[in-house]
């Protein structure tokens, strides 16, 4: 970051450069993809749906993101482990 | 050299494609290669304005794909240059007009009588676009340094690339340098991070463009101003010469308070 955006972060302005670069960075990943905020929503749900299938996680610390490189995208998941479940359990459970 | 065709796109409107496309074609018949200006817009014809050729047009691209007229005699050839011929759009026709394999047909008849065949795009990303690009070989997209001009030129090149054109190179148009030192204009090195293409030219926003459109006459022609120069700077890179980016700085961002504010990142 240079000088000028340091000093305008830190009298909390920020110049529309910026602005402009970021909103065009998260709209062009979305216009890449081709998937809307309600998609996102649905992939969250479904992928917590599936995964508690199998492990206990922290649904509410789920960070569901993309990441960008270049021009191809990649779709990043962090998703704390709060336990495995047994065996028994995991086959007992319904689909 | 093998006669190349090269589409000028850009998908949004309104941000210099065929003020590009006047000014690199009148530059490339200058450097001596044959060259043909087609517009690609039917139904909206402006190349010819842009070109101050609108005086002169008997036939159009749609009397040659429809085999009523030949391409030569369509071909409206400048006076003021040697080398340089546009093939106008049909102004009372729309985009149904041409088809896909008509362009392509198009296309090769160019290749044989042109060097270089420079093809104006309609802006969207519909049959017109896709048909200006179809026959063409390399292309040339135009964007401005704003939000949407550089979202569409992303959708295009991503249109362009899955039509496997190659190169595909960017022109960023209209920039402002002293809004781009005051952190209000996306910088040249930001759109080029953001949309991962070759550069091949800036042209910085200079009123000299309006005069010359006004007039009909392309800056590259014999203007001396620095938009005329960056176009004929365009054109030199198309050529394959390698030619350094213009220093574009106002004259307040020289001497030695520019100095002071390069030091200091500003």
């Amino acid at each position: 970051m240079n000088f000028l955006a340091r000093l305008f972060q830190m009298i909390g302005k920020e110049k529309s450069k910026e602005t402009a670069k970021k909103r065009l960075q998260l709209v062009l990943i979305h216009d890449r993809t081709d998937i809307s905020p309600e998609m996102m929503e649905n992939l969250r749900k479904d992928l917590i749906g599936v995964i508690s299938n199998y492990l206990d996680i922290e649904e509410d610390k789920i960070e569901l993101d993309f990441s960008k490189e270049e021009r191809s995208v990649a779709l990043v998941a962090n998703i704390p482990v709060k336990n495995v479940k047994r065996r028994a359990e995991r086959r007992a459970e319904p689909a | 050299m093998d006669p190349r065709i090269i589409v000028v796109t850009s998908g949004k409107g309104g941000v210099g494609k065929t003020t590009t496309t006047a000014n690199l074609a009148v530059a490339l018949a200058k450097a001596g290669y044959k060259t043909a200006a087609v517009d690609g817009d039917i139904g909206l014809r402006n190349l010819d304005v842009v070109l101050g050729l609108e005086n002169r047009i008997v036939f159009n691209l749609v009397d040659v794909v429809e085999g009523s007229c030949k391409l030569q005699k369509a071909m409206v050839r400048d006076k003021r240059v040697e080398n340089l011929f546009l093939l106008p759009a049909a102004q009372t026709r729309t985009k149904d007009a041409v088809s896909s394999d008509q362009m392509l047909k198009l296309c090769d008849e160019l290749r044989e009588n042109f060097d270089i065949t420079l093809i104006d795009s309609p802006a969207g990303i519909e049959q017109g676009f896709r048909n200006a690009a179809i026959g063409a070989d390399e292309a040339i997209v135009v964007t401005t340094p704003e939000v949407s001009a550089v979202r569409d030129a992303d959708r295009i090149i991503g249109m362009l690339e899955s039509m496997s054109k190659s190169p595909i190179r960017l022109v960023l148009n209209r920039l402002r340098p002293a809004m781009v030192k005051s952190g209000d204009m996306i910088d040249v090195k930001d759109v080029l991070d953001i949309l991962a293409i070759d550069l091949i030219g800036v042209i910085p926003d200079d009123t000299a463009v309006v005069v010359s459109t006004n007039k009909g006459e392309p800056l590259t022609l014999g203007d001396d101003s620095t938009a005329a120069k960056a176009f004929s700077n365009v054109a030199r890179r198309i050529l394959g010469e390698e030619v350094p980016l213009l220093d574009l700085d106002s004259p307040d961002q020289k001497g030695f308070f520019g100095f002071l504010r390069k030091a200091l990142g500003l």
